[in-house]
């Protein structure tokens, strides 16, 4: 069974489950009744983000594009590491990953 | 090269405290000396990384800018003070700068970097530092430094949120590192990720990360340590969080990837969708709007900014904020002339392309240029924000 939890721990037992923690960037926090850190139960990236944006739908078109494929200007890093440089959406999440998504910001003015 | 490099009395004084690190001494500072950066953008990230790097002594710094302070800035853009505003950034920041070290040479472009002046600007030099504020010139910036084999030290800002990395670096045994295109490969559409100008930034933040981009300059020149080139590093402010990723060169990057593409440098408004989304409203001066004023003429004057900016400042108007206009729609008449506007006019223009798609109006004019410039023009003892 997949799940999610909103609590700020950085690691936690959340029905029983090993929880991977997701890290929300703050301009999609909006979008995650503010919260930077989630804990989610799935097994790979795609099943992560299928997760997140039926429990948040407002980040589907920020992750997604018409196709369902994630946004080339949005990277999702599983520890270190790019996804592309791994299996893309079937990189494997396992308990206590740390996933983060880092979309492209342009400002420096 | 840089042997031949020689310093004053004064210069060695100055740069004492660089010398004396072991890992870094008089070769270093030579390195230094010799060395021309080019920094485009003298802004938020631009103010720190010109602060530092005249302190540290780079020979020769250009710098590109076609903006002229505004108070603003002042806020974040540490470079300059309230003696500034009005005045072209370029000789703002040159001024403040030779007065910081008078051994620097300085090369202003008061200009905007654009495809048909970039190649031409950069070549003169050995480091970039992109401290721009738009997709555009982001990529512009990169796509130059890869087709000359420059170097670009990278950093963005947004709200709390820092990005910092070293692109197109060639390490001591000729491996040469990612680039933007690389990290990103195309940019988000336009409207789906707001400017600074826009969305905000905590003053202090370029402040950080500009500094973490100077850092990167002088490593990068001076041959210390390891530059952040093939990892990526991103700073959340709010959290007091930092993390650094690994990246790496793709096979598909149309630059330098298996099969290049793109072998000059292309449009950029255009292939960041800059130019496809303008949908041309119709527009009003605010020397026109202040007309109708004048002579009573009915229309509807509707402002789509935030509540909190309708405090700050406001001209009478009806206010429906952006995200409103749908719901709120039944409240702007269709029988006289609408006009919408909001702080520059770019949220009226989304706010108008919004209503006449839904509902068909077609007798909506967006206010050019926004309250402040009817403030500007009209109502000067109005407060600008």
């Amino acid at each position: 069974m997949e799940g999610i939890s909103t609590t700020n721990h950085n690691f936690s037992l959340v029905n029983g489950l090993n929880m991977a923690i997701i890290i929300i960037p703050t301009p999609l926090r909006k979008f995650t009744n503010n919260t930077a850190k989630l804990e989610i139960h799935a097994d790979t990236i795609a099943k992560t983000v299928d997760e997140l944006t039926v429990n948040f739908p407002g980040l589907k078109k920020h992750l997604l594009d018409d196709k369902g494929q994630i946004r080339s200007f949005v990277n999702i890093f599983v520890g270190n590491d790019d996804i592309r440089n791994l299996q893309q959406g079937a990189t494997e999440v396992t308990s206590g990953s740390v996933i983060s998504i880092v979309p492209a910001i342009a400002g420096g003015s | 090269m840089s042997t031949d490099v020689t310093f004053s009395k004064e210069e060695l004084s100055r740069y004492n405290r660089h010398i004396i690190i072991p890992e870094f001494g008089l070769a270093a500072q030579q390195k230094l000396k010799a060395a021309k950066v080019l920094v485009v953008g003298s802004g938020g990230l631009g103010s720190p990384v010109l602060l530092y790097l005249a302190a540290a002594g780079i020979g020769t710094i250009g710098i590109v800018d076609f903006d002229v302070v505004d108070d603003s800035n002042l806020q974040r853009q540490v470079l300059f003070g309230v003696n500034e505003i009005g005045k072209p950034k370029v000789e703002a920041a040159r001024q403040r700068l030779q007065a910081l070290n008078p051994h620097i040479e300085f090369v202003l472009y008061n200009t905007q970097l654009t495809s048909q002046n970039a190649l031409n600007i950069i070549k003169d030099y050995d480091v970039v530092a992109d401290g721009t504020d738009n997709f555009p010139t982001r990529y512009l910036v990169n796509d130059a430094c890869v087709l000359l084999g420059k170097t670009n030290v990278y950093a963005s800002i947004f709200q709390f949120e820092g990005q910092v990395s070293v692109f197109n670096y060639r390490n001591a045994n000729g491996d040469l590192g990612p680039n933007y295109r690389d990290l990103y490969p195309t940019p988000p559409p336009p409207g789906l990720v707001p400017s600074c100008a826009e969305g905000g930034v905590l003053g202090v933040l370029p402040g950080i990360i500009g500094s973490l981009q100077a850092l990167e300059v002088i490593k990068v020149i001076a041959g210390v340590g390891e530059p952040l080139a093939g990892r990526f590093y991103i700073f959340d402010a709010l959290g007091f969080e930092s993390r650094t990723f690994n990246i790496s060169r793709r096979d598909d990057n149309p630059l330098n990837g298996r099969n290049p593409t793109i072998t000059q440098l292309i449009d950029y408004e255009q292939f960041c969708g800059v130019k496809a989304v303008e949908k041309p409203v119709k527009e009003i001066t605010p020397a026109a709007l202040y007309e109708l004023q004048v002579k009573g003429e009915p229309f509807q004057l509707i402002d789509v900014r935030e509540p909190y900016e309708y405090d700050i400042v406001n001209i009478g108007a009806e206010l429906i904020p952006l995200a409103t206009v749908t719901e709120q729609a039944g409240k702007i008449n269709k029988d006289q002339p609408v006009i919408v506007h909001c702080k520059v006019g770019g949220r009226s223009a989304k706010a108008i392309r919004e209503l006449e798609d839904k509902f068909g109006f077609t007798n909506l004019y967006n206010l050019k240029g926004g309250i402040l410039a009817y403030i500007d023009e009209v109502q000067p003892e109005l407060t600008k924000y």
